[in-house]
């Protein structure tokens, strides 16, 4: 157990050892703005390969709580004038509560029905984003959303920005993998191995599942928060069905159950993207290509995936 | 009254679609326990074709039709055999994933053939509208609901009749014991997708005169086929055909005396109501409702 905590405290300090060193030497400011999309994407991943890789329950639905964090400090901050820092916790504390009042049905379901069910909630949530124009700015979007500033220092550079969503991502790790290694983490590991089997030996599976559903969805409007600061405009085709399996795929890709892969996935999907504008229109196709080929040959991830060929090409070695 | 009958006309040629999506889906989970994501863009797939065929070609109606159906089906059984079946470990979160990269990849396709227009087609056959106490039953109206007729009334002959349907309802009551009394499962669950995307392209043929089908369409039809699909009871006949009328009607009836922004929420409302209040869908005897 303690080799286990050193080597994550070390893998930690070279962690941030990297953040600052990148935050230093990275000059260009696209590069700067991509790293900062990958954090926030991280945030998102992070959040869901809690719910999915560490408790087993599947969502097709995220982007709601990703746009509740946006739509909840755009709305807080331009329609009543309140600072950010004070509408950051009223954002994700909205954002919890609905998670806490959708997941007490939904969590009931299992599987594929679980997968609809927070599919579908994810639909509502965005169509409303879209229809209730008074309030989210409708389909054009919402904009005029302020940067944010704490006292002197203003976030609307780059690298400033850069440092305060790495910082948010950094404490984000540290805290799940504190969860992860505690006796809640085990109890959620217990119930992605068999639910029946850790209710039996006394994990009230029903108050867990809620739990950690709320904490991801905690991370969801976290983020939702950040990139809206970031962008100054949101609009409701950020959040749609498509962002909601986008996240999925991200911590599927990366590797359920890891928190670095949440990073690797995030990272992946960010910027695969940039790398395909080469390709132009076929740009979807190569897109959808590769994720088919990576989950029909990796299906465990590529953490895992590369892990297990390494593992193999060393046995061969060995013989 | 008369706007009534009218919003009722509209919903049950929508609802009729639904049925048939869902239909593609509900076949496809009973034999394979598998949602096809992709499903949605099949009908897409098959809407384009049609406008090609029928549109631009000017083929005949009929054979337009067959080539479309055709073509959809083996769209499809390319899929399975390419990406379905080379699967080792199928898990439903692995599957979902590759069937979400297939429509990005078929969306993709789309957009390379046909491009990012929106097309149109003209109805099949030019008579005026129906009058019907008032409201307007539009001659392509007709048209989806007898071919919707026809396709349900022969998948239930198919399955209940021949000893290949047979064989694919035994097959997916339990593979196992229909590999024992000689089955080709595999075989089975290739028709399986075969018929299944077959219905999305029949989906895709009807709704193209009625719509602008463009190469992005499919994703929210696909969604709602399945929400319809859902509503029934995953994996019946019977119960998918009940989902896409319901479904189809009570989104009429929402735009028509609520507000045209809540169409597209009808159907996931409903999604979470069925799944909150009876999971199994409406029909939910699965032993006795399996097509």
């Amino acid at each position: 157990m303690t080799s286990h905590q050193t080597r994550n405290r070390i893998c930690y300090a070279v962690f941030s050892l990297l953040i600052i060193v990148a935050g230093y030497t990275i000059e260009n400011p696209y590069y700067i703005q991509v790293l900062t999309f990958i954090g926030i994407n991280t945030l998102l991943a992070l959040g869901l390969n809690m719910l999915m890789g560490y408790a087993g329950q599947i969502s097709l639905g995220h982007a709601a709580f990703y746009g509740i964090g946006a739509y909840g400090t755009a709305i807080l901050t331009v329609h009543y004038n309140l600072s950010p820092w004070m509408a950051l916790p009223a954002a994700i504390a909205s954002a919890m509560i609905v998670a806490y009042i959708v997941g007490i049905p939904t969590l009931k379901l299992s599987g594929y029905y679980l997968g609809m069910g927070t599919l579908g909630f994810g639909m509502i949530v965005n169509i409303l984003f879209r229809e209730w124009s008074s309030v989210t700015g409708g389909a054009s979007g919402f904009i005029g959303i302020p940067t944010l500033e704490l006292g002197p220092i203003s976030f609307s550079s780059g690298r400033n920005y850069f440092y305060l969503v790495w910082g948010f991502v950094l404490t984000s790790f540290i805290v799940c993998q504190r969860i992860i290694d505690s006796r809640i983490g085990r109890a959620l590991r217990a119930i992605h191995d068999g639910e029946k089997a850790a209710s039996a030996v006394g994990v009230d599976t029903r108050k867990l599942k809620l739990q950690v559903f709320i904490l991801s969805a905690a991370f969801s409007a976290l983020a939702g928060f950040l990139y809206a600061h970031l962008i100054f405009f949101i609009s409701p085709g950020t959040f749609s069905f498509i962002a909601s399996i986008r996240m999925v795929t991200m911590v599927v890709i990366g590797g359920m159950a890891s928190i670095w892969g949440s990073l690797l996935g995030a990272s992946l999907l960010t910027l695969l993207p940039e790398w395909l504008h080469a390709f132009s229109e076929f740009e979807m196709v190569v897109y959808g290509l590769i994720l088919m080929i990576v989950m029909i040959f990796l299906p465990r991830g590529l953490t895992r995936g590369l892990l297990d060929i390494y593992e193999r090409a060393v046995k061969k070695n060995d013989r | 009254m008369q706007e009534i009958l009218q919003y009722l006309f509209s919903g049950i040629t929508n609802g009729a679609i639904y049925a048939v999506i869902a239909i593609g889906f509900s076949m496809l989970y009973n034999s394979t326990e598998l949602i096809n994501f992709a499903h949605g863009e099949f009908v897409m797939l098959g809407s384009l074709c049609m406008v090609t065929f029928f549109g631009s070609m000017h083929l005949p109606l009929v054979p337009a039709i067959i080539l479309t159906i055709t073509c959809v089906a083996l769209a499809g059984l390319v899929f399975e055999r390419l990406a379905i079946r080379s699967v080792k470990h199928p898990e439903p979160i692995v599957l979902i994933i590759i069937t979400v990269g297939a429509s990005i990849f078929l969306r993709g396709i789309g957009m390379i053939i046909w491009g990012k227009d929106a097309y149109s087609i003209p109805s099949f056959s030019s008579h005026p509208p129906l009058d019907i106490a008032g409201a307007k039953l539009l001659s392509q109206s007709i048209w989806i609901i007898a071919i919707f007729l026809v396709a349900a009334v022969g998948l239930q002959l198919f399955y209940k009749k021949t000893l290949t349907g047979k064989a694919m309802e035994a097959n997916a009551i339990s593979k196992r014991a229909a590999w024992i009394v000689g089955i080709p499962s595999k075989l089975m669950v290739m028709m399986a997708f075969g018929l299944s995307t077959a219905m999305g392209g029949l989906a895709g043929v009807i709704i193209a005169p009625i719509t602008m089908s463009s190469y992005d369409m499919g994703t929210m039809l696909g969604l709602k086929g399945f929400c319809a699909a859902m509503l029934g009871g995953l994996g019946s006949l019977w119960g998918a055909l009940i989902g896409g009328f319901l479904l189809g009607i009570l989104e009429a009836l929402g735009v028509g005396f609520v507000s045209s922004g809540l169409k597209d929420a009808t159907a996931f409302l409903l999604l979470l109501f069925i799944l909150y209040v009876r999971p199994g869908g409406i029909i939910s005897s699965a032993d006795v409702n399996r097509f």
